[in-house]
């Protein structure tokens, strides 16, 4: 059992801590949250040099690190409410086809996405807006040697930015709805590929993609035929866990602002840190932050390690969600009318808790994953 | 980062289970009790006792103390596997006092003698300890305790009244704060501690039952009792810094996560048995499973930080705070599940799992209160934790 961060995770913490601490602070984030894009392609090509979009690929594809790296990362990225394709194009894009890719396919996309030259999204969820597999509708007809793809996928994260958008569809209408789908990887240029932002309360850039008779040639099927539902489980547990990973250094941050605020703020002559009142939501606001770290990282180690992972992808998914609410609910208590402007950053690392909660699946979701597992 | 016990201390799971597979003692299995109802079982004080023997003569309560004094400088976590494999096996024997408490604090502050004189007795789970703090006018603010120890040539005379005594009915030995100073300010640094023979003479025990129903705590009545000199422990008005760090130790002992555990278990296969697995008590019931592996995780942190040396502090607090409220939630979900038969007591007709739950769900009261109160754990979180001021 260690709890403590290795030498190369101690080093990949610094650095991305040390980057986004100096390039991306609290202004540069409420601009991309009001630009359309999300990022600049500037700010891209310094992740690039920094080879921060290799993480977790092998070092074969220009890659570098593992998932825990990967975590540590993103842990950052959530300290300052990080806003960049990166969390579609890594976590989603190639896990997916690090997961299911040919040799072709790996060499075609992966030192494009490791170098910074390609953006990739999943398109999974649909106007349902549930993750599970009978929620996948949308169509892939066999056309001779192509397929053709009808459907609407919502919810769909950067899909308006990237280059290639891997789009769950169903193949077959098999009795078992976790059969019959099939992966393919679309070229966002693909005649019939249409897409829309959405305009939302966090300002994170997710999308409407409609595929009307979409051509796809038979090479870009990612895995096997009617056989993708696993690969989608495996992603779902990877993007959790990642996103688990940005939500605990989001309730770390609106932990330290809380703190800062409540020992600097006086109110009947004493600092209102000093009231228990106060102090016993901070307590607390730490357990949920320490918890959601560690139930996080251990979900983390044991998908890096190939351990079967669904029990602790599914407590950590449920179990953060929830207290990144509670932690940013006592911040606003304690911050008083300050945190109700818009004047101050909190409201969007509360905004971005509600998207967090609700994407790869809210807390319901994952606790009725959990209990079904058990029972 | 890694997340999983060595081979070796999965052999060492394993051979604790085996042990208990064969030791631990059946009706209590059988009814599940929970660590902390135990006491209402009529033959306990025997039983824990005669397994404390057992596990002692392995040498398994010891196993993470220095060689020198009996152990194996084996990791902590050794102690906590042994914890978990108990509460799975529901079983006694584990003295959470002498061998939680005291035992961390000779070794930290104690004096070659005492050490020599009173390890042993605890690693062969011979000897049984209390601890003395509260008084009936003072527990959270305990550097108020006004028991006082008066000085004479070879010895303190105490004299006064303890109270929430757990164990002092059958404790060969106390862990005791008493005042040696009245005049100073601030008033902790007027306290002292002690070791104290049981059989000394002018102690009075009285039971104290709880809403429960249990007798697990007493008040305890000093009438000119003499404690040698040699039995001070940590220096004269010295005593507050060692109970501090005590506290921290208490807060560490108990594996109550694994007690909750034990207890979700039964109530998920008691809710699965009568169809009462509704959407709502899935959600419930899942919430709880998922609270209970966040309580491990933050033992689990404990742990590894006192095996690397590092003194928690308000880690302990966390770790002790939430799964004891965790557990409290636990035993009121206990009582939703079961909805009327929830009021049948142990003993009634048809009462379902041996009246156990509304037995744990009445024992849980105490759970926010013992070992500093919740609000203790709390001010320790934000004061020592996040350096949140102070107003007194």
């Amino acid at each position: 059992m260690d709890f403590a961060l290795n030498e190369q995770q101690e080093m990949m913490q610094t650095l991305a801590r040390d980057f986004l601490g100096s390039e991306y602070p609290d202004k540069v984030l409420r601009e991309m949250v009001d630009d359309e894009k999300g990022y600049t392609p500037e700010f891209w090509r310094k992740m690039s040099e920094m080879n921060l979009m290799g993480l977790s690929i092998p070092e074969e594809y220009g890659g570098v690190g593992d998932f825990l790296d990967l975590t540590v990362v993103l842990e950052e990225m959530g300290r300052v409410g990080f806003l960049s394709p990166f969390f579609s194009t890594v976590v989603l894009g190639a896990s997916a086809i690090i997961e299911a890719g040919s040799d072709e396919q790996k060499q075609k996309y992966l030192p494009g996405i490791s170098g910074g030259k390609l953006i990739f999204t999943l398109a999974l969820t649909e106007p349902s807006a549930r993750y599970t597999a009978d929620a996948v509708t949308a169509k892939a007809a066999l056309q001779e040697s192509d397929y053709v793809i009808n459907g609407i996928k919502l919810f769909v994260p950067d899909a308006h930015v990237s280059d290639y958008v891997i789009c769950v569809a169903r193949t077959d209408e098999a009795v078992n709805p976790q059969d019959g789908i099939t992966l393919f990887i679309v070229d966002t240029n693909t005649p019939g590929v249409r897409c829309k932002l959405l305009k939302t309360i966090a300002g994170d850039k997710q999308c409407e993609v409609t595929f009307d008779n979409v051509r796809i040639s038979g090479k870009d099927v990612l895995g096997e035929v009617d056989k993708g539902w696993s690969c989608v489980e495996k992603i779902m547990a990877k993007a959790a866990v990642a996103r688990c990973a940005e939500m605990v250094g989001g309730a770390q941050q609106v932990l330290n602002m809380t703190l800062e605020y409540a020992k600097d703020r006086v109110a009947f002559g004493h600092p209102i840190g000093a009231f228990q009142s106060i102090q016993h939501r901070c307590a607390d606001m730490l357990i949920d932050v320490d918890g959601s770290r560690f139930v996080t990282y251990q979900a983390a180690w044991r998908i890096n390690e190939g351990l079967p992972a669904a029990r602790e992808v599914a407590i950590a998914k449920a179990w953060v969600s929830r207290a990144l609410q509670r932690v940013v609910n006592s911040s606003h208590q304690i911050h008083g009318t300050i945190g109700f402007t818009e004047d101050h950053i909190l409201h969007l690392y509360t905004k971005r808790a509600r998207s967090h909660e609700l994407s790869f699946g809210d807390a319901d979701y994952h606790l009725e994953r959990l209990v079904s597992q058990s029972l | 980062m890694n997340f999983a016990f060595t081979p070796e201390e999965a052999a060492f799971r394993k051979e604790v289970a085996e042990f208990l597979e064969k030791e631990a003692p059946p009706e209590y299995r059988e009814s599940r009790v929970t660590f902390f109802d135990m006491s209402s079982h009529e033959d306990w004080i025997e039983t824990h006792r005669k397994i404390a023997e057992k596990l002692g003569e392995r040498g398994w309560i010891s196993m993470h103390w220095p060689r020198e004094y009996g152990g194996q400088d084996a990791s902590p976590f050794y102690r906590l596997i042994l914890r978990e494999e108990l509460s799975r096996y529901h079983s006694p024997g584990y003295d959470s006092i002498g061998a939680g408490i005291v035992a961390p604090a000779l070794l930290l502050k104690g004096n070659e003698e005492q050490k020599k004189q009173h390890l042993p007795g605890i690693a062969q789970g011979k000897v049984m300890w209390c601890e003395t703090l509260s008084e009936p006018g003072h527990g959270s603010d305990l550097a108020s305790i006004e028991v006082f120890a008066r000085e004479e040539a070879n010895c303190f005379v105490v004299n006064g009244q303890k109270t929430w005594t757990t164990n002092a009915h059958f404790a060969d030995w106390n862990a005791l704060i008493v005042r040696t100073d009245r005049e100073v300010t601030p008033k902790y640094r007027g306290l002292t501690f002690f070791l104290l023979d049981m059989k000394t003479p002018g102690i009075t025990v009285n039971p104290v039952i709880n809403m429960a129903g249990h007798h697990e705590f007493n008040e305890v009545f000093f009438d000119d009792v003499r404690i040698p000199k040699e039995n001070m422990v940590g220096g004269l008005n010295k005593g507050w810094y060692l109970v501090m760090s005590l506290l921290d130790y208490e807060r560490t002992t108990d594996t109550v996560y694994a007690v909750a555990s034990t207890y979700i278990e039964d109530l998920a296969e008691y809710a699965r048995e009568n169809n009462l697995l509704n959407p709502l008590m899935r959600n419930r019931l899942a919430q709880l499973t998922a609270d209970c592996e966040v309580a491990r995780m933050l033992h689990y942190r404990v742990t590894w930080m006192q095996g690397k040396g590092i003194v928690p502090n308000h880690e302990s607090a966390m770790s002790k705070m939430y799964s004891f409220e965790l557990l409290q939630r636990v035993s009121e979900f206990g009582m939703q599940l079961l909805g009327q038969y929830s009021q049948l007591a142990e003993g009634s007709a048809r009462v379902p799992m041996y009246g156990r739950i509304p037995s744990c769900y009445l024992r849980s009261f105490g759970y926010s209160l013992e070992q500093g109160t919740s609000e203790i754990d709390r001010d320790v979180i934000a004061q020592r934790g996040l350096d949140l001021p102070r107003l007194r």
